[in-house]
């Protein structure tokens, strides 16, 4: 009898998982009816034809080309010719190719003008290729500036009146060779000039054409501190930069895939997050923007290391604080890391615990970049994530193989020559998207299939911006040796919006810093104008806010990096205010 | 820790101790757990279950050191971002303890089991510990030396060195077949989660045959199948050739033991397995 009870005890533990995957199943389907928007793939109708090429790298890495040369598919969204309408710059990675500069032309379709205001050809062996690029306008001429950084020589550009670019690297003091995939625009002494953050992968002695050794791979799989250096330019204002990384405490040599800059603690100042592959992120506070202190361990984010590969901040509870969102790795009973959600803990001190199982967003496969926007205007932000690492051929993993050298001794895992060889397989190739949309109630929702979001390219880098003015955020995807896509976003008429064009006049021109704390109908939330986000990747300039149903906007108030505050009443929903910072 | 201390130890004692002071040195030096409260989840729901299905199957408590050192395999090897498969991963392995029976020894070994049910079960939600602890090559040696000596003072040292050997030497012949290096071959075996695989689950005096030379055999028999499963390019390999190798070993000999000594009364021998 008590055998019986045992195995009977014993079998229904067995079967507890596979009634609780039901279970989730379940409640996915039944949440079909609530979204509120659709979104329908559409770039070759608006014009845009990319497709992104991989570069080849040293002979010495053919074995491995497409998991080593997995990176560089990019966007970032930028006015570059002030006409109120947003437009698109890509970056490709192949040696010769072009990257792509899309015109907005009004009318919901888009026309590339790289070469003729010289941003097309930058890519090649000798200089290196484009990873990403970030825009900022560091000497307030109300232009913006575009900063590319690369695998190679870091290039910047001054966009000279939005008809033509100059390229100003030298003047400015960049260094020769910088192996990066993430860069981000902030003004971190509030002095009114965008200085620049610049985060090494590879170590900048290594050219991934001319390798001395193959001994230029991560020491570890979650403890690598063998990676690229950090680089802090401080804006000195007559077009040139000072390197002051040391000097302001920022040290460090693990393997930075995203940087995104927030002010957590209400300071006023910019404090920088960073997402780091093959370790922990590092959170560095400004200390008034005279020092950085690292607190990653301290505040939480720097316990568990795991692979970051994007970095996006967000009100997402609707409480006027941020959260980050950092993307991991999570391939079925192989590695689950999960993503994490670093919320901020009640109470004293700046603690952070990881909320990503809560909310429902920590499994996205191998997920790359990631944004907070709020695709349905419903007035919670939601989270727009893409993923997948290397598809090749879609029945066989490399998955086996690559596990045997994570998993080895650091002369082993450091080594390329020691890593099997890919032959034409997947490593979490061929993934579905995810669309989590915020219930407003702590809940995150899957509906990427369920909205339109079908497509399974290599996705890297991903931008939304409301690129018809129509209070509708669209995004658009950078995906790995594959195409551009744009997703037009389709919004219930039944949901209202509101967004802000912010220019700043003490403060630096672009207004990146800038904080719009709304108030409507007895909710709040918190925007900031940002100078990079995601994974290889820079939003819309302007900030986006669903209002929900019932538009009342209470008030808006606006905190200037200069420390101005500006406070706005009658307001009225769906439409697109531009302020300039009063002086 | 004294030479003489460390022999007087009773040999239960010495793995979950030994264990404990892996994972404490491991998450203190490199934040080697998802977390601490996963690892006590999977701990305090293990010797629960001992204590229950012990009271219920044999109204005494057992002893907690087996309880407890499935409880921290799984929350060391156990890797996933929720928490409830740290809890029912734990049960499993404490049920099959007392539900996979025959003739008074449970078969597999329960943390193995659990996992490998785990993996093939849930696969979204779940992983192993697949990463280095850290990337110098101190912690590595300082485990293997411990284990070694814990192992060798349990009597049970020529199980993982036959395992070793045997290891290494069919990395050779699997870098003949795959065409891949030695040293991608043979680099699992550095990690961590061998550390823990071959000092406490293959080692397992419960749930291994008894006499020496089968011990050897047996060791070898599970690298034997891990080399087939890897040549198939299953990740998971260990944990499944152990689940399917170990068992039958256990089979065959409790078959051959029980017709030559049917005198022995099987609810004392039941008791003292639990």
């Amino acid at each position: 009898m008590r055998r019986g009870f045992v195995i009977v005890l014993f079998i229904a533990l067995l079967t507890a998982p596979l009634l609780y995957k039901r279970s989730l199943a379940r409640r996915k389907a039944a949440a079909v009816a609530e979204y509120g928007f659709t979104m329908a793939e559409s770039a070759q109708a608006a014009g845009i034809r990319f497709n992104h090429k991989a570069p080849t790298l040293d002979p010495k890495l053919d074995h491995i080309m497409e998991q080593v040369a997995s990176m560089g598919a990019a966007v970032s969204v930028v006015d570059f010719d002030r006409d109120g309408w947003d437009d698109l710059y890509i970056t490709n990675s192949g040696e010769g190719t072009r990257n792509a500069l899309y015109r907005n032309m009004h009318d919901g379709t888009f026309r590339d003008v790289a070469s003729e205001v010289g941003l097309a050809d930058v890519n090649s062996r000798e200089t290196g290729v484009s990873m990403g690029a970030v825009w900022g306008d560091y000497d307030n001429d109300g232009f913006e500036d575009v900063f590319i950084y690369k695998w190679g020589k870091p290039e910047l550009y001054h966009n000279d009146g939005g008809k033509h670019f100059t390229r100003v690297s030298e003047l400015a003091g960049l260094p020769q060779w910088v192996n990066a995939n993430t860069a981000v625009w902030f003004d971190y002494d509030n002095d009114g000039k965008l200085d620049l953050f610049l985060g090494g992968y590879y170590p900048e002695d290594v050219n991934l054409w001319k390798l001395k050794n193959t001994t230029m791979m991560p020491e570890s799989f979650e403890y690598a501190r063998n990676g690229g250096r950090k680089y802090l330019f401080h804006n000195l204002g007559n077009g040139r930069f000072e390197e002051v990384s040391e000097k302001m405490g920022i040290n460090s040599r693990r393997w930075a895939l995203a940087a995104v800059t927030a002010d957590f603690r209400g300071t006023g100042y910019q404090d920088l997050f960073i997402a780091n592959d093959y370790g922990v992120s590092e959170l560095y506070l400004n200390e008034g923007g005279k020092h950085f202190r690292e607190v990653g361990k301290e505040s939480g984010i720097g316990a568990a290391p795991k692979s970051g590969m994007t970095a996006s901040v967000g009100d997402v509870l609707n409480r006027g604080q941020y959260g980050v969102f950092v993307s991991n790795i999570s391939e079925e009973g192989i590695l689950v890391q999960g993503n994490n959600m670093w919320m901020p803990k009640a109470g004293a001190g700046l603690q952070f615990e990881n909320m990503a199982n809560a909310l429902g967003v920590e499994l996205g496969g191998w997920s790359f970049g990631a944004q907070f926007g709020d695709l349905n205007n419903d007035g919670f932000l939601d989270l727009y994530e893409v993923n997948g690492n290397v598809s090749l051929d879609q029945n066989r993993s490399y998955w086996y193989d690559y596990s045997k050298v994570a998993g080895g001794n650091r002369a082993i895992i450091s080594d390329a020559a020691s890593w099997p060889p890919l032959k034409g397989r997947s490593l979490s190739g061929y993934q579905q998207k995810r669309v989590w949309i915020n219930d407003g109630y702590g809940q995150f929702k899957e509906v990427s299939q369920l909205v339109g979001v079908k497509d399974r390219y290599d996705g890297r880098s991903i931008v939304l911006a409301d690129l018809n003015n129509n209070g509708a955020l669209d995004a658009v995807v950078a995906n790995q040796r594959g195409p551009v896509l744009l997703y037009k976003n389709q919004v219930s008429a039944a949901s209202h919006w509101i967004e802000f064009q912010l220019e700043g006049r003490e403060s630096n021109r672009s207004a990146i810093g800038a904080q719009v704390h709304l108030f409507w109908n007895g909710q709040q939330q918190l925007q900031q104008v940002s100078g990079g986000s995601g994974f290889c990747a820079q939003n819309q300039r302007r900030l986006h806010f669903g209002l929900g149903k019932v538009p009342t906007i209470e008030k808006v108030e606006i905190r200037w990096p200069s420390g101005r505050i500006q406070t706005m009443a009658g307001l009225t929903a769906d439409k697109i205010y531009k302020v300039q910072e009063p002086l | 820790m004294t030479v003489k201390w460390f022999f007087s130890i009773e040999n239960r004692y010495l793995p979950p101790i030994f264990i404990t002071l892996i994972l404490l040195a491991g998450n203190l030096s490199f934040g080697l757990l998802e977390s601490f409260s996963r690892t006590a989840l999977a701990i305090a729901t293990s010797m629960l279950f001992e204590v229950a299905l012990g009271l219920l199957m044999y109204k005494k408590v057992p002893n907690f050191a087996s309880a407890y050192i499935s409880g921290i395999s799984v929350g060391i090897l156990v890797r996933s971002p929720e928490f409830w498969p740290y809890a029912l991963c734990s049960a499993i392995a404490i049920t099959s303890k007392y539900a996979i029976r025959w003739r008074g020894r449970h078969l597999w070994n329960p943390s193995n089991l659990a996992i490998s049910v785990m993996l093939l079960l849930v696969p979204e939600f779940v992983a192993t510990l697949s990463i280095q602890w850290g990337n110098t090559i101190w912690p590595m040696l300082i485990v293997w030396v411990l284990g070694s000596l814990i192992v060798y003072r349990a009597k049970r040292l020529h199980i993982t060195a036959t395992y070793v050997a045997s290891f290494l030497a069919l990395s050779l012949l699997r870098s003949a077949f795959t065409g891949d290096s030695f040293l991608a071959e043979a680099a699992p075996i550095t990690g961590p989660m061998y550390q823990l695989f071959i000092f406490f689950m293959i080692t397992d005096p419960k749930t291994t045959v008894k006499p020496r030379w089968a011990q050897c055999l047996v060791a070898f028999l599970v690298a034997v199948a891990e080399m087939i499963l890897r040549l198939g390019e299953n990740i998971h390999a260990p944990y499944y050739a152990l689940a399917i190798v170990g068992p039958i070993a256990n089979v065959i000999e409790i078959a051959l033991t029980t017709k030559t000594n049917k005198t022995k009364p099987v609810a004392k021998q039941e008791l003292a397995a639990a």
